[in-house]
């Protein structure tokens, strides 16, 4: 089920929260909507829900060619996974996911055993087995997120949209629960739609990235063309560590941590280094990183694989010849 | 040296403070409680039940009840809507009503039966009118319940707001996103999460419902008999001088302000469990 997303508008009072955003999302795509707080991605989540209304106008939401502006949020069928899991709190795991089951109109309602067999089916798919008479303040928050998962698909949405499904849990559950949703997502293929201000997050588990900025979109790409190919700067530092460096008659140049180089100071090239001075070192993890002072007063920060360091034993104090990588 | 924190007081501090509140506890709500049951039971136990079998004292009684049955359902109804209203949506004029609701706190008692009496009493607004189709409301029931209603109208929405406002409305959307309707949604999402909120503040809108004074009293006429309400029964016969069986009367409002402490604490007991267990 696609999604398009034809040039919405949305204001709070005085407050624009969307300015003319449009957007394809691909049948079975995993999209990411990145940005900032105040960017507007959740508030056209919530629009594509149906939880917000867009503002009168030309604004379209079509769910596989099918309007669905006029269409209210409990039959657009769209599963909604809350930052905060809005788990039904007096309800156990299996009354939860039950629910949009339970509420279906008399003749299209499951049977009791119906149901039951579906909500093992679901708490199978979410590795949480035997969990049905738990109650959700009995569950960690990784687990909770997960039966929220559950209770969207019970009613087979065809399309899934997460609000921050992650952000608020611990960095490894985080972590785990990603690699686990990518390949949820492998496995189902449903069209699926998630906010992040995470740009780790959104770079390593879609399809394609939408990067939105105070209500506009900035730039959609996949995650390797937004990162390589940046078209503002705003992206640009948005979407990673960057180094911004002055050269001289007002204009300045983007460089990404790993596009320097450091060698040794005795092989100072004047036609592509700059002296610089180790100003900080920080080694413990997968990649070093450097804080740098260069001779004309700029900071730099450069990384470089723990091996290339062993290699030059560098120390904090030391100088080095830096070397941009040319474009 | 006492190993003791920063926060607490001197032990001097600490007796002088509670010794205070001991005092004025017993002061101002023990004694007269005592009071009131030494009075009562002064002429003994035989004056004591003779006191509230008596006629006067049965219809008080009986109309104090209607009173309370009539007014804190209504009240809880309006509350409930009024809180749903309030608290699930933005519009205009929402700071108006939540102003509204709190009118019957900052309004005198006297002031709220008096309004009555100006708009459906026999020289008010509608009093021609009333007469005209032989519908009496002051000096009667229907004025009583009215007054009773008015006064004890914000206590259920009081009580459910901050609640319900706390608890935001993700569950409720969530409910939507999964297809409930609104009924549904009240019903098996909305209600469940307020059950001990709602019953806190049925609790507090009876309580004052059967013990309010002021408002009835300038409604009802004090027709002994037919318009008294227990409290106005009490100051009656406190006026005739029969002093043991007004404290008798006043035993069951005491008594009934004993059992609504009661479940209370049993009510606080149970919500502060239920949220420790999360």
């Amino acid at each position: 089920m696609s999604i398009s997303i034809r040039s919405i508008n949305k204001t709070f009072g005085a407050y624009k929260a969307l300015e003319d955003v449009s957007l394809e999302v691909p049948d079975g795509s995993l999209t990411a909507l990145l940005g900032p707080s105040g960017s507007g991605k959740t508030t056209l989540l919530r629009i594509v829900a149906g939880l917000e209304f867009a503002d009168d106008g030309p604004g379209e939401i079509l769910f596989h060619g099918q309007d669905v502006g006029g269409v209210p949020a409990g039959k657009r069928g769209v599963g909604f996974v809350f930052q905060h899991y809005a788990l039904f709190r007096h309800m156990t795991v299996a009354e939860n996911i039950a629910f949009g089951l339970s509420v279906l109109p008399g003749k299209d309602k499951p049977g009791k055993k119906e149901i039951a067999d579906r909500v093992k089916e679901l708490l199978g798919l979410v590795k949480l087995e035997g969990l049905e008479k738990r109650r959700p303040h009995e569950l960690s928050g990784g687990q909770r997120q997960r039966v929220a998962l559950a209770r969207a698909l019970a009613i087979r949405p065809k399309v899934l949209l997460l609000d921050e499904p992650f952000g608020a849990l611990d960095a490894q559950v985080r972590k785990d629960l990603r690699r686990w949703l990518r390949q949820f997502h492998d496995e189902i293929g449903l069209t699926t739609l998630f906010v992040t201000h995470d740009q780790e997050e959104a770079l390593e588990l879609s399809d394609e990235v939408v990067v939105m900025r105070n209500a506009r979109v900035e730039q959609v790409g996949e995650p390797q063309e937004v990162y390589d190919k940046p078209r503002s700067p705003f992206v640009y530092e948005f979407l990673g560590n960057v180094n911004k460096l002055k050269e001289g008659d007002g204009k300045s140049r983007y460089l990404r941590p790993h596009e320097i180089e450091v060698v040794f100071a005795a092989e100072f090239d004047p036609r592509t280094d700059v002296m610089g001075k180790v100003l900080h070192l920080f080694s413990a993890g997968p990649v070093a990183t450097l804080s740098l002072k260069l001779s004309d007063g700029q900071f730099v920060e450069v990384e470089l694989s723990r091996k290339a360091l062993d290699e030059m034993a560098l120390d904090k104090g030391d100088e080095v010849a830096v070397r941009l990588v040319e474009e | 040296m006492e190993n003791r924190s920063v926060t607490t007081e001197t032990p001097f501090v600490k007796w002088l403070l509670i010794t205070s509140a001991v005092v004025i506890l017993t002061l101002f709500l023990l004694m007269p409680l005592f009071a009131v049951f030494a009075e009562a039971f002064r002429r003994g136990w035989e004056v004591f039940i003779a006191s509230l079998h008596e006629d006067a004292a049965l219809s008080a009684i009986k109309l104090t009840l209607l009173a309370a049955a009539v007014s804190v359902p209504l009240n809880t109804l309006f509350g409930l809507s009024a809180a749903w209203l309030v608290t699930k949506f933005r519009f205009k004029g929402r700071a108006f009503l939540l102003s509204m609701i709190d009118l019957p706190f900052a309004v005198s008692p006297v002031i709220a039966g008096l309004v009555w009496v100006l708009m459906f009493g026999a020289q008010g607004w509608f009093g021609p009118w009333l007469a005209e189709r032989d519908i009496q409301i002051i000096f009667s029931l229907p004025g009583i319940i009215l007054a009773t209603v008015f006064v004890t109208f914000p206590f259920v929405a009081r009580e459910l707001i901050p609640l319900m406002e706390a608890q935001g409305s993700d569950q409720e959307e969530a409910a939507v996103t999964l297809g409930a309707g609104g009924w549904s949604i009240f019903w098996r999402v909305t209600l469940p999460n307020i059950k001990w909120g709602l019953l806190y503040g049925v609790l507090l809108c009876n309580a004052r419902a059967m013990g309010e004074f002021g408002a009835v009293s300038v409604v009802s006429g004090h027709i002994r008999g037919k318009t008294n309400t227990l409290p106005l029964h009490v100051e009656v016969l406190y006026n005739e001088y029969q002093f043991s069986a007004a404290f008798a009367c006043a035993t069951l409002l005491a008594f009934l302000a004993l059992v609504t402490l009661g479940l209370k604490s049993l009510l606080e007991r149970v919500t502060g469990h239920k949220a420790g267990g999360h």
